[in-house]
């Protein structure tokens, strides 16, 4: 983890180096990341045939495709491992079955040599079928290790041609394996039948899909997303909730990741010491087609099965995430002796609905941040340390002064009165 | 605590020499001195932006954008979102949604949160103000509290033909200070940032803003002058009402000599 801190800071020292033009002495080694936390990105381009068509900007999407690649090569910040895959590429036979396994490692993940990775794109020639779920598989073999962020970058100018693999399930299954991997797609002049697919494939994994039609596109898409896996983010722990709060996991203050099934209770366990507030979010993500009204509900409950709080949220239409949060601020201990913690249980539950047809396993991510911080003071007014503001306010401090005023003259008049008479 | 906190920040950066510029790590946008041209694509990775900042992302129709800020007790925050489409595209439905540190989705109270546009236009203009931030909330209310908050920009409803186009998008966060009017009693221990209790200096966070003069410690309003200034006017007033009943100068019927 400290590995991971430390690489965290040096990828972002990096970055502030770089934009403020500075040139980085050679010697400035403290921030290059060991092989193990190191961002990858793998760029998956379809060679397939039908790359040959000349429609992007009068030249072929080969031609755009390859001169994408050569600019990203050049920006790519240094501390991102990256690598090329294609698919097709080999293959130009009918064969469905010799076609659909036909993906290559063109250059390997790993530390980049522009030259050589240049080098291996120029031979590209477009040859073959369009296997988009081997490829996947295969890049996610690719980036597999390490604890960095892992990005897959498709390119493709036409859907998958080997059913019945369905590359949408693929993509879910290998988010569903590891943490942290995401799937960007993109489609060069795509067709309707290609968006749905590519975007299918994209929002199973919290990527994003864009249509490109000119070759700047390409590269600015491109570039910005392998600058977006250079980017230093919170890596989330992976954790495995119970259904009962009895069998719940420990939780301390982090990011976790889990997975809810369609119906199923997520429970997990906080231990919140007097005096401190307990700060949970949850966030599930619908990565596959879902019905259109959707929400999800987290409780704290004691251990003996009394909701204290809970957070609810419901939503309705397109959506990547529905989320909520709750806080709970444990009162303080009133005695010495009772200054043990309390087990607060969180349950998580959402009612997604999948569509006709599709794949209820493996269950939806899901993101749980756990906070327990000090707690907050007690308000017992409503206004602040019981102030009081306006018009209304200043009237009747004027007026009760001006009657008490009266009152005082009126009553040292009447004393004095008095005092003569006697 | 801020104190001690860079205090502690301070012994941190003394003792890892072996890591230069950690302190500098944060991807804090004014590091770069410009405001952030991408964006997001889900909560955790939400690019920071600065109130009062102008950030600009390119994307395609149908990303979720994020990004989060900050903002401070007594501030009402108005989360303005434009969108631009490109020159040819069908009818269009885009929402700007904000949520809060805890990831609790947070009312408009004014402002077009969702609005479709036409085939053709060039662009889309959303906006959403939120509700005053307090100082304190019961937990179990759903009030805006000092902290993060996320705006999350997307296209809700767009036909097939549409997704993937290239769209560039432009937000920019004010607000409104409201005054003693909202000030609650209680504060916060902590503002409501995610990943707060396991925040390091020298690690990626969840969030690393900080509003432009730190988090406010939510012990002065305005309320302070408002009651002041009503004891003196009451005093004021008590002092004239003693007056009048004693007449001016002298009483007539006391004799001369007493």
């Amino acid at each position: 983890m400290i590995i991971s801190k430390r690489f965290a800071a040096g990828a972002g020292a990096l970055l502030a180096a770089l934009a403020a033009g500075l040139a980085l002495p050679a010697g400035a080694a403290a921030g290059e990341p060991t092989g193990e936390d190191a961002p990858k990105v793998d760029l998956v381009l379809d060679v397939s045939g039908s790359m040959r068509t000349r429609d992007i900007d009068g030249g072929s999407r080969m031609a755009a495709a390859k001169r994408a690649f050569n600019e990203v090569l050049d920006a790519t910040p240094d501390e991102v491992r990256l690598g090329i895959r294609t698919l097709g590429a080999d293959y130009p036979g009918d064969d469905k079955k010799r076609g659909c396994q036909d993906t290559a490692r063109l250059y390997p993940v790993g530390p980049l040599d522009r030259t050589e990775a240049k080098a291996a794109v120029a031979t590209l020639a477009p040859t073959g079928w369009t296997p988009i779920g081997p490829a996947l598989l295969a890049a996610a073999d690719d980036l597999d290790g390490g604890t960095g962020s892992r990005r897959i970058v498709l390119i493709s100018d036409g859907e998958d041609t080997c059913a019945p693999l369905d590359p949408c399930e693929v993509a879910r299954e290998i988010a569903a394996k590891g943490i942290g991997l995401t799937i960007d797609t993109l489609g060069l002049v795509p067709n309707a039948k290609m968006r749905q697919q590519l975007s299918c494939i994209a929002e199973a994994t919290g990527g994003t899909y864009t249509s490109v039609e000119h070759a700047d596109e390409l590269t600015d898409r491109v570039s910005q997303l392998v600058d977006r896996a250079a980017e230093p983010v919170v890596t989330p722990v992976a954790t495995e909730g119970a259904d009962t709060c009895a069998k719940a996991p420990e939780l301390t203050s982090g990011l976790f990741t889990d997975r809810a099934e369609f119906g199923q209770q997520r429970w997990y366990r906080v231990q919140v010491p007097p005096g401190k507030e307990l700060r949970a979010s949850v966030s599930v993500s619908a990565d596959r087609a879902v019905a259109p009204s959707y929400g999800v509900l987290l409780r704290a409950v004691t251990g003996h099965g009394r909701e204290i709080v809970r957070g609810e949220a419901a939503g309705d239409g397109r959506t990547d995430v529905v989320s909520t949060g709750l806080r709970y601020p444990e009162a303080e201990a009133g005695d010495e002796d009772e200054e043990t913690a309390e087990a607060v249980c969180l349950q998580v539950t959402h009612s997604f609905a999948a569509r006709a047809g599709v794949k209820t396993t493996p269950g939806l991510p899901l993101e749980l941040t756990v906070d327990v911080v000090d707690g907050p003071s007690d308000a017992d007014d409503v206004a602040s340390f019981g102030l009081g503001r306006g018009w209304w306010l200043l009237g009747v401090l004027v007026l009760v002064g001006f009657l008490a005023g009266l009152v005082w003259g009126w009553v040292s008049r009447w004393r004095v009165a008095v005092w003569r008479t006697n | 605590m801020r104190i001690a906190r860079v205090l502690g920040a301070a012994a941190l950066l003394l003792g890892l020499a072996a890591a230069p510029a950690a302190a500098d790590s944060s991807p804090s946008p004014s590091a770069d001195g410009g405001a952030p041209t991408q964006a997001g694509t889900s909560f955790r990775t939400a690019t920071e932006i600065e109130q009062g900042q102008r950030a600009t992302a390119s994307g395609s129709a149908g990303d979720y954008l994020y990004w989060s800020f900050p903002a401070d007790t007594g501030q009402r925050p108005t989360v303005k979102a434009t969108v631009k489409l490109p020159d040819t595209h069908a009818a269009q439905t885009w929402q700007v949604d904000v949520y809060d540190g805890l990831r609790r989705r947070q009312a408009c109270q004014y402002g077009a949160q969702t609005r479709t546009a036409a085939p053709g236009t060039s662009s889309v203009e959303l906006a959403c103000v939120l509700r005053t931030v307090r100082a304190w909330a019961e937990p179990w209310a759903n009030d805006p509290l000092p902290g993060t908050y996320y705006v999350r920009l997307t296209v809700t409803g767009v036909p097939t033909s549409d997704l993937g186009l290239p769209v560039g998008a432009e937000v920019r966060v004010d607000s409104k200070d409201m005054g003693g009017a909202a000030a609650v009693d209680g504060s916060l221990a902590q503002p409501l940032v995610p990943g707060v209790a396991m925040k390091t200096d020298d690690e990626a966070a969840l969030f690393d803003l900080d509003p432009d003069d730190g988090w406010s410690s939510g012990w002065w309003s305005d309320r302070w002058v408002w009651t002041a200034a009503g004891a003196v006017l009451a005093a004021l007033a008590g002092i004239g009402g003693y007056a009048l009943t004693r007449g001016s100068g002298r009483p007539r019927q006391v004799p001369p000599g007493m």
